[in-house]
């Protein structure tokens, strides 16, 4: 590796590969938009798995006393399912599209450390497979995505499944951190000439306050997972009450990590949003500083509202008022982009293409999930319904109805860039139908289950009045939803070979991304316009000046 | 265009993020500190003065890898490969210091098993102690390619974010040595 130069365009000449076979170009890539392909078609591939963990769980639970899975089996898909949806789906995700979108944006040629970045993502992968390799070993782990102690102790998880579990995100949690490091030195060293902070792409924006996020965040989980292992491996007592140690910390640990998870896991959905609105309503964003500031409040608060999670364990009343406090807050900075957002819209000539139609759902589903959020943060109300199905659709509407439904009009609007060709709108209007209607059949019900008291994480439930009917109503939806995923795969594979050329920039859009060809090539510009102000491409068609 | 050295702010991210992890388990030792009420405790396992020898060792290790850099830039490489091999050989010192000490804590059964002394004072030492040895394998790759290839301006700067990174180890090891061994002496 003496002599390897750090540009990656130069690479594949500088090394001298033995047979070049495709699949050894994909294996030995640096450059940004493969890994960003590799990161996309991983999640893809791991969100269909996910997807049909939830599915057999909505089998299970489609009428009570169902016997299609057992408790043991249940345990170890919902277990498996969050794990995957969070750290196998969500946060690749989110940096996959940061990875492909990241230097087109900021007019650079690649990520500042491209082999750093091909170890990042080939980490997570091996991460991700190390999960899964849990089946394999007989059993999966079934302590839940935050895995409680003492239930993830080996008193109780004496199956290898947990220590999976623990390498698996230990693994995930390096290549995230990596990731984070790369895409904040590529923000700050290699943005073009004249693209100030003050006018960066909000998207850019987000990724960037996100990975900050990231780098002080993720390191609470590997503390608490090295502490977890140790604890397995080394018969330590750090989570167990025997010997004095505290179950009560790993849960501070675990939220201190957990809690901040949750803006990685939607901030850089904020900023696709940020980008769809304005370029689909014909309008700059509004109030682009607010958006930007925002987000940094956002951030700043989510490291000091981790105990949220935590009311049921009996905190105390100070410490209860001092965490119901901070989550309250943390809907003002969110509140002021869902109004940026409505009133980018407002008095825009909007188009409603299938991006823009998932957009405005965004902004319908997520602040439906916001408002939900705002209650658990009313102590006795959460005392109420904490563990219960209201937990579930409060998170479902942030996560999947907030953040996935803001990836679906992210990969609508780029699908053109990344491959030259345009997804079918009419495919993706059903797409989008089908997901939206499914996506609400599904969790919007589970408010009044939570609210009538049903448990999460049980494998079955009694016959109360009402219960059946609307966990069938439920289990239906799972299944529209999955047949818009099915849709969505059809539509991507048909587009591939058959969509519409899409040209340099199909939607008129004004951020760097556009000024190069689709897909781009390797170097991605042959020359990077000038950047004048937040929307190049406009200031370049038009150059007397003058506003939107 | 480039605003930063990429290398070295590739590390200063790199390293606020470890500070992140190391503070975490040393809340979690500070946590656990008054909760060890069974088997060894610090006062009657640990041996600050010897130590404290150790400590002596990776401190300097900094100073020497301070005069290699300055040597690197002076263009001087001999000497520069002399105090590397000085920085090297005072953290193996340490790594050495804290083998053995870990090998006579563990005659005298102390493990992460025994009670939340020992699994707090191996995790803490422990993971420093990996950090070492990372920071090791880091200088005698460096040493190794100062004998087959000409230093430029890229390998000055993974000289010095290596280097960030080794006062960076260095720094956490005095919070480490003042919180574990110092309060002995308390």
């Amino acid at each position: 590796m003496s002599d390897t130069p750090f540009i990656p365009g130069l690479l594949d000449s500088a090394v001298p590969v033995p047979s070049r076979s495709v699949w050894l170009e994909w294996i030995s890539t640096v450059d940004h938009k493969r890994i960003g392909f590799l990161y996309l078609f991983t999640t893809l591939f791991f969100f269909c798995v996910g997807g049909l963990e939830a599915l057999l769980m909505r089998i299970q639970l489609a009428w009570p006393g169902n016997t299609f899975l057992g408790p043991d089996v249940y345990n170890q898909i919902f277990t498996m399912h969050g794990t995957t949806m969070v750290f196998l789906v969500v946060v690749p995700l989110l940096l996959g599209l940061a990875n492909y979108l990241t230097p087109l944006m900021i007019g650079a040629s690649d990520m500042a450390l491209p082999r750093l970045n091909a170890l990042s993502f080939w980490v997570f992968l091996f991460g991700g497979i190390l999960l899964y390799f849990s089946f394999a070993s007989g059993h999966a782990p079934s302590a839940g995505w935050f895995s409680y102690a003492p239930l993830s102790e080996k008193g109780y998880s004496t199956r290898s499944g947990q220590d999976y579990w623990a390498l698996a995100l230990l693994g995930i949690g390096v290549g995230t951190i990596a990731t984070a490091i790369n895409l904040i030195v590529t923000i700050v060293n290699l943005r073009t000439e004249g693209l100030t902070f003050r006018r960066l792409p909000l998207f850019v924006w987000m990724v960037f306050v996100n990975s900050f996020l990231i780098i002080f965040a993720l390191p609470a989980l590997n503390a608490s997972l090295v502490m977890l292992l140790i604890d397995r491996q080394l018969n330590a007592h750090f989570f167990t009450q025997l010997g004095g140690g505290s179950p009560l910390l790993w849960q501070h640990y675990f939220w201190s990590f957990g809690h901040p998870e949750v803006y990685i896991m939607v901030l850089p959905a904020f900023g696709i949003i940020s980008e769809v609105i304005p370029v689909f309503s014909r309008k700059p964003i509004f109030g682009y500083s607010f958006v930007a500031a925002s987000t940094v409040a956002i951030a700043l608060l989510s490291i000091g509202v981790w105990a949220h999670h935590m009311f049921a364990v009996g905190l105390g009343h100070a410490w209860e008022y001092a965490f119901g406090a901070s989550s309250l807050l943390i809907a003002v900075p969110t509140g002021v982009k869902v109004f940026n957002w409505i009133a980018t819209m407002w008095g825009g000539s909007i188009r409603f293409t299938t991006s823009m139609l998932f957009a405005i759902a965004f902004l319908f589903t997520f602040t439906i999930g916001g408002l939900s959020g705002v209650t658990f943060a009313t102590v006795p109300i959460d005392w109420q319904v904490t563990d219960t199905y209201y937990v579930v659709a409060h998170m479902h509407y942030v996560l999947f109805g907030g953040t996935l439904f803001a990836v679906m009009a992210g990969i609508y609007y780029w699908f053109p860039k990344m491959s030259g060709r345009m997804l079918s709108e009419r495919w993706g209007s059903a797409h989008f139908w089908l997901m939206f209607i499914g996506f609400h059949m599904t969790f919007f019900i589970q408010h009044f289950l939570g609210l009538d008291g049903m448990p999460r994480r049980v494998y079955t439930y009694p016959d109360h009045p009402g219960w059946a009917i609307m966990n069938l109503i439920s289990t239906i939806g799972a299944f529209v939803i999955g047949i818009s995923v099915l849709v969505l795969l059809s539509n991507i594979v048909v587009s591939l070979r058959r969509g519409d050329l899409a040209g340099d920039n199909p939607w008129e859009a004004w951020t760097l991304e556009w000024a190069t060809t689709s897909p781009p090539p390797e170097h991605n510009f042959d020359s990077v316009p000038p950047v004048r102000g937040p929307r190049p491409l406009w200031d370049l068609a038009h150059p007397e000046g003058g506003q939107a | 265009m480039t605003r930063f050295n990429t290398a070295k702010l590739a590390m200063s991210v790199f390293i606020a993020s470890e500070a992140v992890f190391f503070a975490f388990l040393i809340a979690a030792y500070i946590y656990y500190y008054a909760a060890v009420v069974h088997g060894p405790s610090p006062s009657d396992s640990l041996n600050p003065p010897r130590t404290l020898i150790f400590t002596i060792c990776l401190l300097a290790s900094s100073g020497t890898l301070w005069m290699a850099e300055r040597r690197l830039s002076a263009g001087r490489r001999p000497g520069f490969r002399l105090w590397l091999g000085a920085t090297i050989a005072l953290g193996a010192m340490f790594i050495f210091g804290q083998a053995t000490e870990y090998a006579g804590l563990i005659a005298k059964s102390l493990s992460p098993a025994r009670n939340l002394f020992g699994a707090t004072f191996f995790t803490l030492t422990g993971f420093h102690g990996l950090h070492v040895i990372c920071g090791l394998i880091s200088l005698s790759v460096l040493l190794g390619l100062t004998f087959v290839r000409s230093f430029g301006q890229k390998e000055i700067s993974g000289v010095a974010a290596i280097s960030m990174y080794w006062h960076f180890v260095d720094a956490v090891w005095i919070v480490i040595f003042s919180l574990v061994y110092l309060t002995v002496w308390l």
